[in-house]
């Protein structure tokens, strides 16, 4: 692959040592069940995962594996019934104020403009409203909406409204990024776009990664790692597997490479009785 | 069918039902044209004292009454259902121990407070404020609550994610959202606060298009009901429209029912 400007940015950044030691996120042990504790639908449990500083994980599973309460767990959004969730060594009591969530619905307040959405990400952080439009429309502009700043969500396509809540989760600059399938309601080539852009933003300012999806291929050209999960209830984590492909990566070409249909058949196997056993359970599991 | 022919089509029911009207009254076909008239008036005899009413400037005072006690009792109306709604929706406990009360209030004909309204406040604007509130109040305070209460939880977990306190929640989630839905019923608000004050004006007053009204019944001036009743469609359609155009400017973000929302 020929050199690219992305790829010379690539090699300028460094890697930021956050506190060698601790992992940006662990879950040890996690369980959440919902409803009462006995008698209850237990979605996850015996969940042991981490996620170090800098390292894009993808978690891949079948439908209604809780893949997204494993998510919401790391957010804090959600409390486990039972284990730990460490943010940087440090136990996450409340909301985890360290990460930014990418969610898979629509989640951009519908009564702003792209750029209020995403200025307004700025104000818990107490920057001033002309300082924080300014970065908002920089981030804009990054993500390729420098055209579309004064637009209302309504009037923005599913990939452009996917763009802008990228933005509005990266001007933040979070340690820790969650997306909970989030580029799923998009069609194939926006997803390709979408994921390039993905990788070529975070491959300027590498965060720690959890990416949920079930899309195999798309965990593959993205992740560093791949969590694979058992089928629910009570699903947990039955394989995790190293993707040995060099970055920078362009997501369509790297699907070309003998070695991603190498990962892609191991992992496959694993998750081809899982996928089974979800759609045994019946269609109705999502 | 094109704009053109739809506005021929009801320019034509209204001419036709005022033909009809003219005829029935002006010629003795089911009844003495004396009597006919003295219970139905003639389209020419109401058009003309509607003139005559702008034309001496005599209406003038009236509708500006009607006005002032409409927007007040909207604004008042509108200000506690917002207070009261975001007050119940956030307070759970508040909400169940005054549901039964708020529902029997609610349930209770607004008009049987009229006379009360009129010993408590006297026969001026403010009992007739004090009926449109009552009507309005309730009208705001459901949309509120409920668009409080119907907060995407989606856009509320993000927000939440963003960092976001109570306060900051507050002014950029659960405000705007209450917002939308008290909006989506500002045609129904507004119209009640008019009701209010008209009626109010009917069964009291000294002033007002409701007055107006009532003082021509009382002396069986059926063409003074008749060109009354014609003034106040005037003055609702233009509160109407008034009120369309603040609702377009306020609600620019809300995708248009019919277009795509492709940008």
């Amino acid at each position: 692959m020929a050199p690219s400007a992305a790829h010379r940015r690539r090699e300028r950044s460094i890697l930021m040592p956050v506190s060698p030691n601790a992992p940006a996120v662990s879950l040890r042990s996690v369980a959440i069940t919902f409803g009462s504790k006995v008698g209850g639908y237990t979605a996850v449990q015996h969940i042991d995962l981490t996620a170090s500083p800098g390292e894009f994980i993808a978690i891949v599973g079948p439908t209604g594996c809780g893949k997204s309460t494993l998510l919401n767990a790391s957010a804090g959004l959600l409390k486990p019934s039972d284990g730990e969730v460490e943010i940087f060594g440090a136990p996450l009591h409340g909301l985890n104020g360290r990460a930014g969530y990418l969610f898979q619905q629509d989640a951009l307040m519908p009564w702003k403009t792209a750029l209020q959405n995403v200025a307004v990400a700025l104000e818990p952080k107490g920057v001033s409203r002309k300082e924080a439009e300014a970065k908002a429309r920089d981030w804009l502009r990054r993500v390729g909406l420098a055209a579309f700043v004064d637009r209302y969500p309504h009037m923005l396509s599913g990939g452009q409204r996917k763009r802008v809540a990228l933005a509005q989760m990266l001007i933040r600059d979070p340690e820790i990024l969650l997306m909970d399938e989030p580029f799923g309601p998009l069609d194939a080539q926006t997803r390709q776009i979408m994921g390039n852009l993905l990788l070529d933003l975070w491959a300027a300012n590498r965060k720690a990664v959890l990416f949920v999806t079930h899309d195999l291929e798309e965990a593959i050209a993205l992740a560093d790692r791949v969590v694979v999960m058992s089928a629910g209830p009570a699903a947990g984590i039955i394989g995790e597997f190293p993707v040995p492909l060099s970055r920078p990566r362009d997501i369509a070409e790297v699907r070309l490479e003998p070695a991603f249909h190498h990962i892609h058949k191991e992992i496959w196997t694993s998750l081809r009785t899982e996928v089974q056993k979800a759609y045994a359970q019946g269609e109705g599991a999502s | 069918m094109n704009r053109l022919k739809l506005i021929l089509l009801q320019v034509a029911v209204g001419l036709g039902f005022l033909l009809l009207w003219h005829v029935l009254t002006a010629y003795p076909i089911l009844a003495p044209t004396r009597q006919t008239q003295f219970f139905f008036s003639t389209p020419l005899d109401v058009l003309t004292r509607v003139w005559k009413e702008f034309a001496s400037g005599e209406i003038w005072r009236h509708l500006w009454i009607t006005l002032v006690e409409t927007i007040l009792a909207f604004a008042f109306g509108a200000g506690g259902g917002i207070l009261f709604g975001f007050l119940f929706a956030r307070r759970e406990l508040l909400a169940a121990v005054f549901d039964p009360y708020i529902k029997a209030a609610n349930a209770l004909p607004r008009v049987v407070l009229a006379p009360i309204f009129a010993l408590w406040f006297g026969l001026g604007i403010w009992s007739k404020v004090a009926l449109g509130f009552t009507l309005v109040f309730f009208i705001v305070f459901f949309n509120v609550y409920q668009g409080v209460r119907e907060v995407s939880p989606v856009v509320l977990a993000n927000a939440r994610m963003l960092g976001m306190n109570e306060r900051q929640l507050l002014r950029h989630v659960y405000w705007p959202s209450a917002l939308t839905w008290m909006f989506s019923s500002l045609h129904t608000s507004v119209g009640f606060a008019l009701v209010g004050a008209v009626v109010g004006e009917y069964l009291g007053s000294s002033a007002g298009l409701g007055y107006k009204i009532h003082e021509a019944e009382s002396v069986f001036d059926v063409t003074g009901v008749f060109a009354g009743m014609v003034i106040l469609s005037i003055f609702v359609i233009l509160i109407d429209f008034v009120v369309t155009l603040i609702e377009r400017r306020l609600l620019v973000w809300r995708p248009a029912p019919s277009t795509n929302g492709q940008g």
